[in-house]
């Protein structure tokens, strides 16, 4: 899958492990940083529904102009991303955020911050 | 660029509801014949849509009890309760609320928006949070725009999204205030009260819960989604209204904090706005007294809600999650809602359209409301004609369904 935002094609970054220990296979989940990718390829899977026409998504999307998404919907999927990322973004926060670019920025930020 | 050009697309949308060739958002009823009926259009309608769940706008007592305070002390205050005074009534229907739910103050609005407007908006400030469930009413989200606190939504009904919220809160300062509503309006689900009080002890949140379609319907007594849960002593603030089941307008907010008080010269809805008139506060008075005398009427609107949730979904529509006194039918998209609403009303039923953007998640709705009053009849009438109705439209299937008792393997 290229990312939505450059078109280069996306590092794949093993996370998961198998370990085998004879007759016992556990799977390790190794801590690993959220990358702006990671953030922004999340966003593009919650805008896809609202593509208008042909035009992709981008980072310089405007989410409220260039897609068919409305208001409500675009508060229900912060509260998706909220949860898949772990930090809460205050609405008035939200109300300032225009791009797809800005949204995973924000996202970036406040887990800086956690 | 014109004032109004903002609105275009709202234009636009609202044109296409007029070309079902009625407005549901200006039904005019000629003339109010009773709690259930009013003349629409020139013809007999049954009302299944105006929150009136005990149907007692028209009880002897309470109209009796208005007409004799217009008659002693007029129509209307002429101003508000800090810069004109209050009438003695509005302190004793606020102490009578206050003894109902068993708290120490009480503080009555002009009405229930106002009451939601103002509280939530003065109780948390700059560096508080305020925890709304998404899908709260527009006036809980008013309040929203008009706090400095940070707002975070958690999701419908779901107590562990709003502990992951909290959590996140980790130690910083400042108040936490959760928002709930005993009755959600559009789908009439009750919130998973207990579990979100608890979910609020374990983080010291302060607990709100709006009543405005729980009072009455729910409780032995009447006193909500709080009392039939068994956690009236854990709620800080309980918000209601009188516009509903009390039969008239205004609203109200019960709390046992010492301070409470404050708030009738910081809630901005309180102070620069006029009073309730004599008539309302006395038929809201009487409208209290008998919804204690009358648990009866409580029983009949269940009996009622059972009557149009179960014939409805015995006939395979797709209802809100739980019975409630609003039962919200489910339609595919915006123009089948409108359609559908129209051939009700042309079948001399009226209920409420809810479209999106006033409803959760962008559903389409029918949504009916109960009322005490209504008969049996006049409810399994209306299961027919809307089961005529949803076959016409395709929305329901044809043939009553079969139940597949056994299959091939």
């Amino acid at each position: 899958m290229p990312d939505p935002g450059t078109g280069e094609p996306l590092l794949r970054t093993a996370h998961q492990l198998i370990v085998e220990n004879d007759d016992i296979a556990n799977t390790l989940e190794l801590p690993r940083l959220t990358t702006r990718l990671d953030v922004i390829r999340e966003i593009c899977h919650h805008l896809a529904p609202y593509q208008a026409g042909e035009r992709p998504i981008i980072g310089a999307t405007v989410i409220a102009k260039d897609l068919t998404i409305d208001s409500l919907a675009i508060m229900d999927m912060v509260m998706e991303l909220e949860d898949r990322f772990d930090v809460s973004i205050p609405m008035n926060v939200v109300a300032e955020i225009h791009t797809v670019d800005q949204l995973a920025d924000t996202i970036l930020d406040l887990r800086a911050k956690r | 660029m014109g004032l109004f050009d903002r609105h275009a697309g709202l234009l636009e949308a609202y044109r296409d509801v007029r070309t079902t060739g009625a407005d549901p958002f200006q039904i005019r009823m000629e003339r109010v014949l009773s709690p259930t009926e009013a003349v629409i259009n020139g013809r007999k309608t049954l009302l299944v849509g105006t929150n009136n769940y005990f149907g007692l706008t028209f009880d002897p007592s309470c109209m009796e009890a208005a007409i004799e305070a217009i008659r002693a002390e007029g129509t209307g205050t002429t101003g508000s309760r800090i810069a004109n005074g209050s009438y003695s009534e509005h302190v004793f229907l606020e102490e009578e609320i206050a003894a109902f739910y068993g708290k120490k103050h009480c503080m009555v609005f002009t009405t229930g928006y106002q009451a939601n407007l103002g509280v939530i908006s003065t109780l948390v400030g700059q560096g508080d949070h305020l925890l709304i469930d998404a899908d709260s009413h527009a006036s809980i989200y008013d309040a929203c725009k008009m706090t400095q606190a940070e707002v975070v939504r958690f999701k419908h009904n779901d107590p562990s999204s709003l502990e992951s919220r909290l959590r996140r809160l980790g130690d910083k300062p400042g108040n936490k205030l959760v928002i709930l509503e005993g009755i959600y309006s559009m789908l009439g689900d009750s919130a998973p009260l207990k579990e979100f009080v608890e979910v609020c002890k374990k983080y010291g949140a302060y607990v709100l819960v709006d009543e405005a379609h729980s009072l009455g319907a729910l409780g032995e007594t009447g006193r909500g989604l709080c009392e039939s849960t068994g956690v009236l002593d854990d709620c800080h603030f309980i918000v209601g209204t009188f516009s509903k089941t009390l039969g008239a307008i205004g609203g109200y907010c019960v709390s046992n904090d010492p301070d409470f008080d404050i708030l009738r010269v910081t809630v901005r809805s309180y102070m620069f706005t006029a009073s309730l008139p004599p008539s309302i506060v006395a038929s809201v008075r009487q409208a209290l007294r008998v919804v204690k005398a009358r648990p009866e009427l409580r029983k009949q609107l269940w009996d009622n809600v059972a009557t149009l949730y179960d014939g409805l979904a015995a006939q395979g529509f797709k209802l809100g999650p739980e019975h409630g006194p609003v039962v919200g039918v489910h339609l595919p998209d915006r123009m089948l809602a409108i359609g559908f609403w129209r051939a009700m009303l042309d079948a001399g039923i009226y209920v409420n359209v809810a479209v999106p953007p006033a409803t959760p998640n962008g559903v389409s709705l029918l949504r009916c409301s109960v009322c005490a009053a209504h008969t049996p009849e006049q409810l399994q009438h209306m299961v027919e004609v809307m089961t005529g109705i949803g076959r016409q439209l395709g929305v329901i299937s044809g043939a009553p369904k079969l139940r597949v008792v056994a299959g091939s393997r």
